[in-house]
């Protein structure tokens, strides 16, 4: 069941705030995205005719970036640090044996919804690393017991 | 009873956040009143949480910190107890200019920050010329602290001579190095600390309007920015109307959306501008013509938060620590296998080998150091041969090594090397801005080589040296440019790992 696309009205309200910064591209991007969890196809027309560019140029922006999504993710997003100093400290094998246990590869939701794995290069937590971060919430020094009760919050 | 714990983005990754709740819970059942500061990190991040507790004017630490420690921790008796933390070894044997403040006070406090000198540099600064600040900033001999070390004050002094309707501040907080958070702690632990370094740089070179491109990653960071700018426009610290001079700055905080590349000034200013993140070539100078065409500063964070203490204190006073042309401190960050992690400020100079087995304590494994990575994902793997280096920018250069942002992350010896010269391409490939052939499908092939190497074939070895010689020469940016530096040293260093299987047989 996905939820109704929003409507074009209810875009212009969420870009309105930047119409007039300087850039202000990414700021609508990510307002849109914090409030529906992507960019819907719906957007795209609104934002393009705000900014007055060309769906074309629109499209090489969003798909430049991993940050943005055409696609919803999972219930909640849980990012892997796989940077070098989480390397350093069994980082690599902590994210293979997490995917491997979803059943995942990067960037999949397993298969309730619960959560989206997508993988990161660093989370500035290199001096408390594994590192990871599900949702807005940061974790330092994680490990496969650590990682259980985290998908296990979050009902994976 | 007043009581310190950090909200900086390490100790809450630590559990700072349960260490608070039941200090709450514990003060409660023992009819304490508990004054709770939230703070910055001191930096000694294997302590975190490191709570602080005021006795008779002294903050004496306990670390690191679980919930069960909160009763122990107010009523005195317990184990974790460290001593006064400013007397601590790591704390005593640092030079704190850049981060004097930061795990002190109350990052947004306005009223704290003053208490402890901020201001005192913007105010200095607001007596004098454009001409006379950028003099100052050359006299400190400050060079960019985000890695190609560039003198900052002959990049201002450019913007300051451009002539233009409009010139911008920009500030990269794009830190995206692995080993690295110097910038976050900053800005999380001190954020008027760069505010004020912005509105000083704003004067110096002309600029009324500044931003800070921040990356996704900390969402942390972007909150204290945020709320932090909005407290000094309030204040009149940014405004029309700066600190009653008349002279105008604001500021604006704007997120990054992933890009690693973006890092890089010019793919920063397309981004900036809502453009797809690839690099421009130059010239033009982003001092010329940078954000939206019009004259720019580019600086890291660190360069722009060190700019109030060479104004509080005096260009000379900066200038007297260091070694040969890296003058002042380097905030060196201490990361991976390592016993004892975090962040230590101190004079330029300091060799890689007291840092690694002086100060981090050797690794948290206990085994052995193989390999230090210093300067992000861009920069070599150094053997411990190479511990003599003194760390500046010329000294390690000289040792084939690179300090970029002054990041070391150690490795013990059960790393795979070729497997990390794997993951430079590999990262190289997935973060490539796509504008040169060499970069864009010379990573991919990397990987693709050093897949063959690992599977025992030699002659794969001489076409990886020249693949890597082809990415060095034939990229636009430092990021084809510089990741053959990290596989170079995996083959220049650790050979005998080239050919695991050969060797073998
Ligand atoms: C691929 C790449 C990534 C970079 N990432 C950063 C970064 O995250 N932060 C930063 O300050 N500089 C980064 N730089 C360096 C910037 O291009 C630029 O030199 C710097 O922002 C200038 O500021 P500074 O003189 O204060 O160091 C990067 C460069 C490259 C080539
Ligand atoms: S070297 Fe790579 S990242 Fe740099 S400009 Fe060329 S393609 Fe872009
Ligand atoms: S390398 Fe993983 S948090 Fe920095």
């Amino acid at each position: 069941m996905s939820p109704p696309l929003p409507a074009s009205d209810e875009i212009e309200a969420i870009i309105a705030p930047y119409r007039n910064a300087e850039g202000p591209l990414l700021p609508m991007l990510h307002a849109v995205q914090d409030a529906f969890g992507h960019i819907p196809e719906t957007a795209h027309r609104v934002i393009a005719e705000a900014l007055n560019i060309s769906r074309a140029e629109l499209h090489g922006v969003i798909s430049f970036y991993h940050d943005f999504r055409s696609q919803p993710a999972g219930r909640h997003v849980l990012k892997i640090c796989r940077a070098e100093a989480c390397q350093a400290v069994g980082g690599a094998a902590l994210a293979d044996a997490t995917l491997k246990r979803l059943g995942l590869e990067w960037h999949g939701t397993t298969r309730n919804g619960a959560v989206t794995v997508e993988p990161v290069y660093c989370l500035g937590l290199c001096a408390c690393a594994p590192a990871a971060m599900l949702d807005d919430r940061v974790l330092g020094r994680v490990d496969d017991a650590r990682m259980t009760t985290l998908l296990a919050e979050a009902g994976a | 009873m007043k009581v310190y714990v950090p909200m900086d983005s390490a100790a809450k990754a630590l559990g700072a956040e349960a260490v608070v709740a039941a200090l709450h819970a514990a003060a409660r059942d023992a009819g304490i009143a508990l004054e709770l500061v939230r703070t910055g990190t001191r930096g000694m991040i294997w302590l975190e949480p490191l709570v602080e507790v005021e006795i008779d004017g002294l903050r004496h630490g306990y670390g690191p910190a679980a919930p069960e420690d909160a009763g122990a921790i107010l009523d005195g008796t317990s184990q974790k107890a460290l001593g006064p933390v400013e007397e601590l070894d790591w704390m005593a044997r640092q030079t704190r200019l850049t981060f004097a403040r930061v795990g002190v006070i109350d990052p947004l406090s306005l009223e704290d920050y003053v208490a402890h000198g901020g201001l005192a540099g913007l105010r200095r600064a607001l007596g004098m010329t454009g001409a006379a600040i950028v003099e100052e900033v050359t006299a400190s001999g400050l060079r960019g602290r985000g890695g190609a070390g560039f003198p900052t004050g002959i990049k201002w002094k450019t913007v300051h001579e451009a002539q233009a309707p409009q010139k911008y501040i920009v500030c990269n907080a794009d830190e995206g190095d692995s080993g690295t958070f110097a910038d976050r702690m900053l800005m999380e632990g001190d954020p008027f600390t760069l505010i004020e370094g912005m509105v000083i740089a704003g004067l110096g070179v002309g600029a009324t309007r500044g931003y800070v491109y921040l990356r996704s990653e900390y969402p942390d960071a972007i909150r204290v920015m945020r709320r932090a700018v909005e407290i000094a426009r309030k204040e009149r610290v940014l405004g029309a109307d700066v600190l009653g001079s008349g002279r105008a700055f604001d500021m604006e905080i704007r997120v990054g959306a992933g890009a690693y590349v973006c890092g890089e000034e010019t793919s920063l200013l397309n981004s900036l501008e809502g453009k797809r993140g690839v690099v421009r070539a130059k010239p033009p100078l982003p001092a010329l013509e940078g954000f939206l065409g019009r004259p720019t500063v580019v600086n890291n964070v660190i360069s722009l938060a060190t700019v109030p203490v060479i104004f509080e204190k005096g260009a000379q006073h900066y200038a007297d620590f260091g070694l040969g042309r890296s003058r002042g401190t380097v905030t060196l960050q201490i990361a991976g296998n390592v016993a004892r992690g975090g962040l230590f400020e101190t004079a330029f100079g300091i060799t890689l080998g007291e840092v690694v087995e002086g100060l981090a304590g050797g690794t948290a494994s206990g085994r052995p150091v193989k390999a230090v990575q210093v300067g992000g994902p861009l920069g070599a793997y150094l053997p411990a041969s190479k511990f003599d280096a003194p760390l500046g920018y010329e000294e390690l250069d000289a040792k084939g090594g690179l300090l970029g942002h002054a990041g070391m992350v150690v490795f013990d010896d059960t790393a795979d090397m070729m497997s990390m010269a794997r993951f430079a391409m590999e990262f190289c490939a997935i973060e490539s801005c796509g504008k040169c052939t060499p970069c864009r499908i010379g990573a991919v092939r990397g990987v693709e080589t050093i897949d063959r190497i690992r599977q025992g074939d030699g002659e794969a070895v001489p076409l990886l040296r020249d693949l890597c010689e082809t990415m060095k020469d034939g990229s636009l940016c430092a990021l084809g440019g510089l990741t053959p530096l990290p596989v170079e040293s995996v083959l220049d260093h650790f050979a005998d790992e080239a050919l695991p299987r050969r060797e073998a047989a």
